[in-house]
């Protein structure tokens, strides 16, 4: 179901980075690439994540599969630029009606999918790295995010697995009480809405006692908080975000050098 | 029952507001099975999945009404693309930058009113605002390479609609049924109930 | 240390007509150490949170006043720690130190200072595992314990615990007893809540009686409340010491086999079980916790499909169905064969008003409405809930909650009963009103099977009992 462990050996050199710089890295790098149209500049980008995920100790088959969406998502692009595409020069290779498919387009789509990959992957790196609790921690103590937003929403996101285990009661509860959809799928939507509402208001009830548990320990009283986990800040964690811009800068200028370069906007 | 009116976030708020941004991440987590199961229903036009839009949107406008504190549709929309993010979600760290422009748009709509009202006509405004930078976001970076007039357009127009409908209206009407159940008793979007 | 004064103190939850708790006058010194008994719905666990200054303004009206040293409650926060009934909702942070430390962060104790002191919380509960524990990971009675170090790490002078060992398996109970006794030092005032007198009176010097209608109905030390009043509480619903339960034994021989589970598990959660269900006999299922008890009962209530093994149904409950297996029957017809009562009440509930819960499984199965309505009148009134009928089903009091569950399970007559914890937060009696209504559908035919660790309760009603073991230990 939903997994919530980093999937990562912990003590890996580039996962145990402070994980506002892995964030910080990570959106640097992706912001750069979505500035590119071109297949060059993404294929030279995933070239290096690829070449960067034994630092952050993941395996490439852990990869494989959480990425396994992405590719179905690289399907829908492909088909959809078959029928929409708004480049439809170069030699045409096969056409069906209103399917049409020339040079110009598997070029446009290559680019595409590849961008769309070279963006995701530092993100899919970065949190299968990262432990939410750390991430909190990070933010409020390097990024000066407020205590009690980020903490509170990390309380929030406790409730994720047990979510998933109240989904499964609810319909069991519905079910003893002679409720359920049979073969009919529009019964079957007005269950889901139905489960989905009493989630949703199962959650609120939750929150709303979580957070007098949370006053009751003092959460809110006004007392400076102190830190249990400290997080640091270092000159390598300033590295890594170094880095990232300088390796996705590269990657552009590769796709520059070799004549390749087409940018978002222009 | 008085409510205060201060724009000081109580830590229920925080926290109830965050618990929708999470319920949310489940409920698309299980949407999304629901959706694969009726795909052959919809494989048509890719251009209608935009239809769908709003159902990401919701927890933007919802938060907003339910908590009724500058920040709320930021917050939570922000939220739950981390969430969705934390979770594996496939678009990566991206999916919170454009979380956050995506809750901008119902932010900046309940704060053209002062934070003050919340009836349906600016649920629906605040949906369609979201839709709306929803739709900048992937007129500009998702779609750049699409066909202006029978692609990029009708998805961006259909982004909002949906967003004004399933996010407005729905987040409205979602936020009425909430209060029926009791459980915003401690929020001002709470009627007052019949006694028992 | 602290102390606590009430006058004229009285509060009414929003939406409610009726006071929760009111004219209560108390006072408590300095490092006494106080059971709060009462009734079920007589207000305890409303007063408690009213103590821990947990009541806001917007949830409702106050009378009176509550003071903690002098301070309103809300201010004294830092003064008081509560344990909650319901672990799993006060538990914050992901990992087991983490969550110690929560509080200690909120105070403001130094960075360097909290992790020896999480640690010595953590020893004093007898905790078994390293800090790092994920608190998912853990049991029931496990996050109980968790919950009750994050509150001594704190140090308070006030200590409220809301029945805090409901849920456990007697070895657990035993276990968070003791790490309460042994945090109380002579500054720490104690105010505990829990309905089974006879375990908790190694704990306390004092017994404060709510009544029902307002007010304290007794005050003073366990031997001199007892003796004045032990007969009257008793009557109540009052667990007092030495005062016999009922016991209702089978009238006659079991009758014909309902369900038959071969090998019947699902792994990890339930090893493989054998097991055979009989009409008109009570079974109880007993078992440490995490067994896996409530997992077969959900099994045998075809609502879980078995990970290994079979699950028949024989015709004395299916009729012709006794093809498919009850986890494929259709809804409907398995609300008027089986009828399960969950552990969390509130897991159960589905509609908004107690009426409309009791009323939902007659109508499913195709009762015409003027019976349902019958129905649904008896039920209330027989479990005093009929003051309640309008009332949101979540916003009941522990008791009340717990014995709507029972009833909605009960509404379609099922051939077979399975409860899951039907006793557990109960006043005597209700628990005397539980045994008899079980034991009158086990007189009438059905079959009726209990999980559980209240052993009065097998001693009252159980014809035969079967124990689970863990199906795995994990390190
Ligand atoms: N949040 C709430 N909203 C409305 N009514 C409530 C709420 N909580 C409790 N009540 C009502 O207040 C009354 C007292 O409830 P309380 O939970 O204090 O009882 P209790 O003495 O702890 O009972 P039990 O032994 O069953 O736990 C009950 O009638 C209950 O229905
Ligand atoms: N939905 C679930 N998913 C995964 N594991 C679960 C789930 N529910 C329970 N478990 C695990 O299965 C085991 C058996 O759980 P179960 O609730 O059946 O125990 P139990 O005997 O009823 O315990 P208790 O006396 O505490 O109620 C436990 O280790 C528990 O952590
Ligand atoms: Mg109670
Ligand atoms: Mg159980």
């Amino acid at each position: 179901m939903i997994g919530l462990e980093p999937v990562a050996t912990p003590g890996a050199p580039l996962a145990r980075r402070n994980p506002v710089a892995k964030l910080a890295a990570g959106l640097v790098f992706s912001f750069l690439l979505v500035a590119s149209l071109d297949p060059v500049a993404p294929a030279v980008a995933i070239a290096m994540e690829l070449a960067l995920l034994p630092l952050f100790g993941i395996r490439y088959r852990v990869l494989a599969r959480r990425a396994l969406p992405l590719l179905a998502g690289a399907v829908g692009i492909l088909v959809t630029l078959m029928l929409f595409a708004a480049d439809r020069s170069g030699r045409v290779l096969w056409e069906a009606g209103p399917l049409l498919v020339t040079s110009g387009v598997l070029v446009t789509a290559l680019g595409l999918v590849l961008r769309m990959l070279a963006v995701a992957l530092p993100g899919v790196i970065v949190f299968a790295t990262t432990d939410p609790t750390d991430l909190a921690d990070a933010l409020v103590q390097n990024a000066k995010a407020p205590a009690r937003f980020a903490i509170g929403a990390l309380a929030a996101f406790r409730l994720v697995p047990l979510l998933g285990q109240e989904w499964q009661m609810l319909t069991m509860a519905r079910r003893a009480r002679g409720v359920d959809a049979g073969r009919n799928p529009l019964a079957r939507l007005r269950l889901f809405a139905a489960t989905a509402f009493a989630l949703l208001v199962g959650a609120i009830r939750r929150g709303t006692r979580l957070a007098v548990a949370m006053d009751a320990r003092g959460f809110d009283a006004g007392t400076p908080r102190t830190v249990a986990r400290r997080q640091v800040f270092r000159p390598a964690d300033w590295l890594l975000v170094a880095g990232a811009a300088a390796l996705a800068g590269s990657a552009l200028a590769v796709s520059v050098a070799l004549g390749t370069f087409r940018p978002l906007i222009g | 029952m008085q409510h205060t009116t201060t724009n000081r976030w109580r830590t229920i708020d925080i926290v109830v507001a965050a618990v929708i941004a999470v319920a949310f991440g489940v409920i698309f987590w299980a949407w999304g099975l629901v959706w694969k199961a009726a795909d052959p229903v919809f494989a048509a036009a890719p251009a209608s999945q935009a239809v769908m839009y709003g159902v990401w949107l919701v927890p933007a406008v919802l938060g907003g009404l339910v908590i009724r504190k500058p920040g709320a549709a930021l917050f939570c929309e922000a939220v739950a693309a981390t969430v969705s993010a934390l979770l594996g979600a496939e678009w990566g760290g991206i999916t919170i930058v454009q979380g956050l422009i995506q809750g901008l748009g119902a932010e900046l709509a309940f704060a053209a009113f002062r934070y003050r009202a919340y009836r349906l006509p600016v649920a629906v405004l605040a949906g369609a605002m979201t839709g709306l930078s929803a739709a900048l976001f992937d007129f500009f970076v998702w779609n750049a390479k699409y066909a202006l007039v029978s692609y990029r357009l009708p998805y961006a127009a259909l982004t909002v609609l949906s967003a004004a409908v399933v996010a407005g209206v729905g987040g409205w009407y979602l936020t009425r049924a909430l209060a029926e159940t009791g459980v915003l008793d401690r929020f001002p979007a709470a009627r007052d109930r019949t006694l028992v | 240390m602290a102390g606590v004064r009430l006058a004229g103190f009285g509060w009414r939850h929003a939406g409610r007509r009726a006071w929760a708790v009111r004219g209560v006058d108390l006072r408590i010194d300095h490092g006494e150490r106080v059971l709060l008994l009462g009734p079920s719905g007589a207000g305890k666990s409303t007063l408690l949170a009213a103590l821990a200054g947990l009541l806001p303004a917007d949830s409702g009206e106050q009378e009176g006043t509550v003071e903690i040293d002098g301070l309103d409650p809300a201010k004294a926060r830092e003064r008081v720690g509560t344990v909650f009934q319901d672990p799993q909702s006060q538990l914050v942070m992901a990992r087991c130190g983490d969550d110690v430390a929560f509080g200690l962060e909120n105070r403001g104790v130094p960075g360097d200072e909290i992790w020896p002191r999480v640690d010595e919380a953590l020893r004093r509960v007898g905790f078994p595992y390293h800090r790092d524990r994920p608190t998912a990971a853990l049991s029931g009675g496990e996050q109980q314990r968790l919950a009750l170090a994050g509150v001594l790490a704190l140090r308070p002078g006030l200590l409220l615990l809301d029945e805090p060992t409901a849920n456990l398996d007697p070895a657990g109970a035993d276990l968070v007893r003791t790490a309460v006794a042994g945090a109380l030092d002579p500054d720490t005032t104690l105010v505990l809540v829990e309905h089974r007198v006879a375990d908790a009176l190694p704990l306390v010097d004092r017994v404060v009686v709510l009544a029902p209608g307002g007010g304290v109905r007794a005050d003073g030390t366990p031997e001199a409340v007892f003796a004045a009043h032990g007969a009257a509480l008793a009557a109540e619903g009052v667990w007092v010491p030495g005062h016999p339960t009922v016991t209702r034994r089978a009238a006659g021989p079991p009758g014909a086999e309902l369900l038959t589970a071969d090998r019947l598990g699902l792994p990890p959660r339930l090893a493989p079980t054998d097991l055979a269900v009989r009409a008109g006999e009570a079974l109880a299922v007993l078992g440490p916790n995490g067994a896996g008890k409530s997992t077969l009962a959900l099994l045998l209530g075809g609502l879980l499909r078995p990970g290994a093994g079979r699950l028949t149904a024989t015709a004395a409950l299916a009729g012709g169905d006794t093809r498919t297996p009850p986890h494929r029957w259709r809804a409907p017809a398995l609300a008027g064969r089986i009828g399960s009562v969950f552990q969390d009440p509130e897991h159960q509930f589905v509609t908004r008003t107690v009426r409309d819960e009791l009323a939902l499984g007659p109508r499913r199965t195709g009762r015409p409405e003027p019976s349902v309505r019958a129905t649904v009148d008896e039920l209330l009134e027989r479990l005093r809930l009929t003051r309640l009928a309008g009332a949101n089903p979540y916003t009941l009091s522990g008791g009340e909650a717990r014995r709507l569950s029972v009833a909605t399970a009960l509404a379609t007559a099922p051939r077979l009963l399975i409860c899951d914890e039907p006793t557990f937060g109960q006043d005597r009696r209700t628990w005397g009103e539980l045994v008899d209504l079980l034991a009158d559908l086990r007189d009438a035919g059905h079959g009726v099977v209990t999980v559980t660790h209240d052993g009065d309760f097998v001693a009252a009603l159980a014809d035969r009992a079967v124990t689970l073991r863990p199906a795995r230990k994990q390190p």
